[in-house]
């Protein structure tokens, strides 16, 4: 067994990573709505666990990718929330110089191997991740972030097969939150659990209750520590749902239309990781007042975000033409 | 006459020969119960049921080559990629498969597929979600690619597209989905390969297809003003190419340029110059100029798009420059 035991500082961490992620996600995506933000967005509320409990799993040297629901990928592996508002804003600041946008930001000092606007285009990247790992002996991981969706395109089986052949240093992270865009997984997917498929691949497949951080974080542990010591990927399914639309603002052109039950939605909700992580660790680990101080400090850093988002500079029009060719 | 979206010629398009012809379906991401990403296929699915509108899951190189499959033994598929950007994770099925079956058979088969989407830039959905392919597939011999720019010219080529017994690769303009346009009640057809001269003028030849005849248009409304009258024509079919409509609107206005919003490296303007520099040399007054987007992916901040993208000031720019003013 992996040693998967929890300081509270890490814990008390994990619970900063998820107010993060909530913070940001709620307000990019009331500035969407106001306008501010263009492009399509698609947040992260409701699943902030999955992303929390793997990063927390990784060192700052682990390679993740991440999928067009990124941003709290990003924020979990050490994503600043300044330049990711102001990539978000288009402006000269982000990430990536205003170039990328919500569905490519990416930071690559970080181990962030990218957000990624083509859905499944992620898997095949985190396995040659995990191939230079291995081929260098530097013993770094890859943690693949996908949808359930995702786990339907060939890049999924593909790079599941290369990665269990070959032995790569690669997590699965499959975060299932029941819904490609608007069509519901169990009408076009063969298995109920995405983590069977790992069995066809003969490598271990298992499923987290993806809204719990401590259950997804020794889930992860478990499967770096087996990844670091040279036996392979795993696939771990996050058991999750997205509180929001597939995009931000698509009540516009749903009309009446739903294609998700209000129950269900509210059933979720109940589930939600923050508070998942509440009741556990309230009031015996943490007191209200600790958690409650996290909050607004985390809500002051997403006010300063915008703040420095708005007031940062677009880039000049001819950096249009930069960044193409390696000058070296 | 009536007026109607681009969106709904379109989907009239498809019920029209959904109605008509027992083979065709449509099959795609988000096409039934959700009526579509772009809302194209809207009620198709309550009118004709689930055996002939069919959702798949994200699998494009899985779908694509489905409906290849089914039309090879008889069915007339229609399959919608959620954007064209997406279809070039099933590249290797139109290319490989799609345009080669025939040919590679003998002539065996008759493949009856169309594959449709919207394509080109939007706003701000950067690099990945911003792409005009058109000169990806018209560069393959073996499938016939489509681009109208109009309701009327749309709801008319889908037709042909899904009577031909060929592979056809239409796209669809996504910025072009809300445009109204009138269109004529009774049935009209549009053969592939036969453009039309969108506005008529005797200074300069623009050509343009699918959102650009708009750009075009607007640069012409605007020069106009000037005393500059540009002759704008779409070829709406860019495999085959209307030539004849070409060469006989440069033989009149002896300058040519083309507008086309995807990169300028091996696009199709650079064949269509080839050939009416090959055709027409003796009637040029001023070398064709090309009007394209930059050779760069599509940047996501608002200035840089603007940058990269080719619109009404490049084209008229282009146009002082032919006509050394
Ligand atoms: C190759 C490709 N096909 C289709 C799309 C359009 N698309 C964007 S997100 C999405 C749904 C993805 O579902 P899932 O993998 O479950 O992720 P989730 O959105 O639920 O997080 C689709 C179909 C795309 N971006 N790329
Ligand atoms: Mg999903």
């Amino acid at each position: 067994m992996a040693d998967t035991s929890l300081s509270t500082d890490k814990l008390l961490d994990m619970y900063r990573t998820m107010q993060r992620i909530r913070q940001f996600e709620s307000r990019v995506r009331d500035i969407f709505q106001e306008g501010q933000i263009p492009g399509f967005v698609h947040v992260s509320i409701g699943e902030e666990a999955s992303a929390t409990g793997v990063a927390a799993a990784l060192t700052e040297q682990d390679y993740i990718t991440s999928t067009h629901r990124g941003h709290g990928h990003l924020i979990a592996k050490g994503g600043e929330v300044k330049p990711m508002m102001a990539e978000l804003f288009g402006k000269k600041t982000g990430y990536c110089k205003g170039k990328g946008g919500s569905m490519h930001i990416a930071n690559f000092d970080l181990g962030i191997l990218g957000a990624n606007g083509i859905v499944g285009a992620g898997l095949p990247i985190a396995t040659g991740a995990g191939l230079a790992a291995k081929v260098r002996g530097s013993g770094e991981v890859a943690a693949c972030f996908f949808g359930d969706g995702a786990s339907n395109e060939g890049t999924f089986h593909e790079s599941l097969n290369i990665a269990s052949s070959w032995k790569l240093p690669v997590i699965y992270v499959c975060e299932n939150n029941l819904y490609g865009e608007f069509t519901a997984g169990k009408d076009v997917t063969s298995v109920k659990d995405i983590a069977d498929r790992a069995r066809g691949h003969d490598m271990p497949g298992v499923v987290v209750n993806g809204n719990d951080v401590v259950e997804v974080y020794e889930a992860t542990s478990e499967a770096v520590e087996r990844a670091r010591k040279g036996e392979g990927p795993t696939l771990i399914e996050c058991k999750t749902y997205r509180w929001e639309g597939h995009v931000v603002g698509e009540e516009a052109f749903l009309g009446k239309r739903s294609y998700r039950p209000a129950d269900e939605i509210e059933a979720w909700k109940k589930r939600c990781p923050l508070i998942t992580f509440e009741q556990r660790f309230m009031p015996d680990t943490f007191s209200q007042e600790e958690l409650d101080t996290v909050q607004s400090e985390v809500k002051q850093a997403i006010d300063d975000a915008v703040q420095f988002a708005q007031d940062s500079p677009y880039p000049q029009p001819e950096e249009a033409l930069d960044d193409m060719f390696s000058k070296e | 006459m009536r007026e109607l979206t681009y969106r709904e010629a379109l989907r009239e398009a498809m019920a029209e020969e959904m109605e008509r012809d027992e083979r065709v379906f449509l099959m795609g991401e988000e096409v039934g119960h959700y009526n579509g990403a772009y809302k194209v296929s809207e009620g198709l699915l309550d009118r004709f049921g689930e055996r002939r509108v069919v959702d798949t899951p994200i699998a494009e190189t899985g779908f694509a080559g489905v409906g290849i499959g089914a039309a090879m033994v008889g069915l007339r598929p229609i399959i919608e990629f959620m954007t064209w950007n997406f279809s070039l994770c099933a590249y290797d099925q139109l290319v490989n498969n799609a345009a080669k079956l025939r040919y590679m058979s003998g002539g065996q088969i008759t493949l009856p597929i169309v594959f449709r989407g919207p394509g080109g830039a939007a706003h701000q959905l950067a690099a990945q979600h911003s792409q005009a392919v058109e000169s990806l597939y018209a560069y393959v011999p073996g499938l016939k690619v489509v681009a109208p720019s109009t309701p009327a010219d749309a709801k008319s080529l889908l037709k042909t597209a899904i009577r031909d017994d060929n592979p056809v690769i239409f796209i669809e303009g996504e910025v072009l989905y809300g445009r109204k346009g009138p269109i004529q009640d009774e049935e009209y057809q549009i053969p592939l390969g036969q453009g039309e001269v969108k506005r008529a003028g005797q200074d300069v030849t623009i050509i343009a297809w699918s959102k650009m005849v708009h750009a075009a248009l607007d640069a012409a409304t605007e020069l106009a003003k000037e005393g500059i009258e540009l002759e704008v024509i779409d070829p709406r079919t860019l495999r085959p190419l209307d030539d004849r409509m070409i060469f006989d609107s440069v033989k009149k206005t002896n300058r040519c340029i083309i507008v086309e919003e995807g990169w300028p490296f091996a696009g199709l303007g650079a064949e269509i110059a080839y050939r009416i520099m090959k055709e027409g040399f003796d009637y040029l007054d001023a070398p064709v100029v090309r009007v394209t987007g930059e050779d760069v992916p599509m940047p996501y901040a608002k200035n840089l798009e603007h940058e990269v993208f080719p619109g009404v000031e490049k084209i008229a720019r282009a146009v002082r420059n032919v006509l050394y003013s």
